[in-house]
């Protein structure tokens, strides 16, 4: 079995939120992640999926230290086998491991500096962390920009020239250069049309089983997801509620939520006759979450249980861990297999 | 719906020759290259295509708003009732000054876009409310408090919760996904004629994402509303379109309602496309399919098929030696592949 790379234990996160009136003109204290431990192998593809606002990037820049976590150990194993303890590093400390970790963020449009062309900030990492001569750096990004469907003609200019795709590609491509041991993809792959996607993917994949990279994939496209995947983690509110191998949190779901999130799929068919679970009530701020599973408001098999007693995250199968006080008695419908069993009638 | 049906439709917006050239060091680059489309109310239109294609050019165009490099030509007719034009023609949006007072009553009043990028949207530096809130007032009513209301509102109807809390918070407060749905509920604020959304959903997940995909049908079947969609996600075009057109460098290769481009497409790209799409259910591990080949840049090239490079039914000395012409498959499904201007008498 590979070695671990990262281990995350008991994180939490609080962000401090000032209400304007002068009512609560003290800031009160958010908790955005609550208690997420989980661990990775080298050369595993972890995906994290869930609602939106329910802490996925948060969780993804604690990890590569571009927030400071509140509370718990980001362990991280270098390549000889040294555990780091991230969250204990002081300032100029974690520079060194800037180059292993990178993360391609969410929103391209403002993490690319508008004042640097493409070139440079490509380049940028690979510049700061190795000692190339000029035509090395060209060549390297040269290399990347055409694996990354990126015109080498065009890295002259800045980003507001280019198109949402093309600027997610430029962050995707500034990521891979240094060829980090670790890449947080935050929704890296979201703004693609399906056939630069898959390209996309398959670089992923091809870089992975070269170089053992591992990936924390965060994205909100489940048949990518699936693809993708070695295990998957559904958050929702702050929490891991589901944590599983792909297959078989696709196939069987241990929480409702899961189910949800599988069945809101829309299907590229125009015929098919919609089964999906639209989700009643609003999403739960976490300023204010509900009473004992934060699920429950939401829920179709709640009980008066589910409203007191928070669920704690067990195993409930073979390496597969859910958070829902019925996971053992539920049968959750897993993803619609598309030549499946034309229950789409 | 049947083919006749979506012709009798009457237009809201008809878009001719729509051309977008940029100058660059080595020539001009025609990136969008003679786009015609026609969106009709009440009913969506879908616009998809490869990344880099010319569709927020496109859609940025219909509003005047892209920035000065781009030479915009054709025209931009605004069959509002409410927005006559001069002499009973309709009124052409491209020949507004793209910073007089007309164009900006249409904008976010008449006309309502949300945007691929939801930062582009906010300002970093007033709170979330204030911005919705500015919208409304500039658009819908003047008493501050009903503005309020209204905002407060369309931040629930997009699924954000404790709105009263949200209201006064910044931009970089909120995570990506409830960016883009306030953004999507300060363009819906004001009731448009035409919803233009570029990407509207790529920062959501599915389960918010089916929300608010109701939450425009419902007001295009309440208020009639107009939609012109651009979108990547198949899924979400299968759910939304009457009609879709797929562009690629610069034109649309190929139009028609919705089940025609999913049952019988016709364009080479377009069956890539399709071709490409992951599935869930049973993909797991498996390569997936894209198109081979890049996406050449659209300066100083010849009269030609953009798509020649990368298709398998290119014929070589035909396909590479002139522009393709439009041929009509049927009354409703239109596309550009010389595989079918032969056989269907185009020239
Ligand atoms: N201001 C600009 N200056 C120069 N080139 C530009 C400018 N804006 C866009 N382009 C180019 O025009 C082409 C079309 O851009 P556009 O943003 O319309 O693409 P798109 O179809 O929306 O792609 P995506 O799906 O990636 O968002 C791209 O190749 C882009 O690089
Ligand atoms: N700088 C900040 N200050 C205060 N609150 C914040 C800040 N950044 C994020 N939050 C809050 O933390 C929560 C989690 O945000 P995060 O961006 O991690 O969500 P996410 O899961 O990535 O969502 P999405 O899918 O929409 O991108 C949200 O409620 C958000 O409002
Ligand atoms: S015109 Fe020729 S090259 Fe272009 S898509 Fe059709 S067959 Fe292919
Ligand atoms: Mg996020
Ligand atoms: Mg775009």
């Amino acid at each position: 079995m590979a070695k671990p790379i990262l281990e995350v234990k008991n994180l939490n996160k609080d962000f401090k939120v000032k209400s304007r009136k002068a009512l609560f003109a003290k800031p009160n204290a958010v908790r955005v992640l609550q208690d997420i431990s989980f661990q990775l192998r080298e050369g595993e593809t972890l995906s994290i999926v869930g609602e939106s606002g329910c802490g996925k990037t948060t969780l993804g820049r604690c990890i590569v230290r571009g927030m400071s976590a509140s509370s718990g150990e980001v362990l991280y194993r270098t390549e000889e086998g040294v555990a780091v303890d991230f969250l204990k590093l002081k300032g100029t400390e974690s520079k060194r491991f800037r180059k292993d970790i990178q993360m391609i963020f969410q929103d391209p449009y403002s993490s690319l500096s508008p004042r640097m062309s493409v070139f440079d900030i490509i380049s940028e990492p690979l510049i700061a962390n190795f000692k190339l001569s000029k035509s090395e750096v060209e060549e390297k990004v040269s290399a990347i920009a055409e694996k990354t469907g990126l015109n080498v003609s065009y890295l002259k200019r800045y980003p507001h020239a280019f198109s949402g795709g093309q600027r997610q590609r430029i962050a995707i491509a500034r990521a891979l250069i240094t060829q980090p041991r670790l890449i947080v993809c935050d929704e890296a792959v979201s703004a693609l049309d399906v056939s630069i996607q898959a390209q996309i993917i398959n670089l992923l994949k091809d870089l992975q089983e070269q170089f053992k990279i591992t990936y924390i994939f965060i994205s909100h496209d489940l048949s990518i997801v699936e693809n993708i995947s070695d295990r998957v983690a559904v958050m929702h509110l702050g929490r891991v509620v589901e944590l599983a191998a792909v297959d078989s949190m696709f196939k069987q779901p241990g929480h409702p939520y899961t189910e949800a999130l599988l069945s809101a799929v829309p299907q590229p068919d125009p015929d098919l006759k919609k089964t999906r679970i639209i989700l009643e009530g609003e999403v739960p701020n976490p300023a204010n979450p509900p009473s004992g599973c934060h699920f429950h408001p939401r829920c179709a098999y709640k009980t008066e249980r589910c409203i007191k007693e928070v669920p704690a995250l067990r195993e409930v199968g073979d390496h597969h861990f859910a958070a829902c006080h019925y996971a053992d008695e539920l049968t959750l419908r897993g993803a619609r297999n598309e030549q499946g069993t034309g229950d789409g009638q | 719906m049947t083919a006749e049906a979506v012709q009798t439709q009457q237009p809201l917006l008809r878009v001719r020759d729509l051309k977008i050239r940029i100058q660059m060091d080595n020539g001009v680059m025609n990136a969008v290259d003679g786009v015609d489309f026609e969106i009709r109310k009440g009913k969506t239109l879908g616009l998809v295509g490869e990344s880099g294609c010319g569709k927020s050019l496109t859609s940025r165009a219909l509003l005047s708003i892209n920035p000065k490099e781009c030479e915009t030509s054709g025209t931009v007719a605004y069959l509002s009732s409410s927005e006559p034009g001069a002499a009973g023609k309709p009124l052409n949006l491209l020949s507004l000054d793209p910073n007089g007072r007309q164009i900006r009553s249409i904008r976010g009043r008449k006309i309502a876009m949300i945007f691929q990028e939801p930062m582009t949207a906010f300002s970093p530096m007033y709170t979330i409310g204030n911005q919705i809130t500015e919208a409304i007032l500039i658009h819908r009513t003047r008493n501050k408090k009903e503005a309020k209301k209204i905002a407060l509102e369309m931040l629930s109807k997009v699924g954000i919760s404790d709105q009263e809390k949200r209201f006064d918070q910044y931009p970089h407060e909120f995570s990506g996904g409830m960016r883009q749905r306030a953004m999507i509920s300060m363009a819906l604020s004001c009731n448009p004629e035409l919803l233009i959304a570029d990407e509207p959903t790529t920062a959501l997940d599915v389960t918010i994402q089916a929300q608010v995909l109701e939450l425009m049908k419902t007001l295009q079947q309440e208020f009639g509303m107009a939609i012109l969609l651009v979108t990547h996600d198949l899924g979400i075009i299968a759910e939304m379109c009457d009609e879709v057109a797929v562009m690629y460098l610069g034109k649309i290769v190929e139009q028609a309602p919705v089940k025609e481009i999913f049952h019988n497409p016709k364009h080479p790209y377009t069956k890539g496309l399709l071709r490409s799409m992951p599935r869930l259910g049973g993909n797991k591990s498996k390569r997936l399919d894209s198109i081979e080949g890049a996406v050449p840049i659209p300066v100083n090239m010849p009269p030609m098929c953009g798509f020649y490079e990368r298709c398998k039914d290119r014929m070589e000395g035909i396909c590479n030696a002139q522009s393709v012409p439009a041929t009509q498959i049927s009354g409703s499904h239109t596309v550009r592949c010389f595989l079918y201007s032969d056989q269907h008498g185009g020239e």
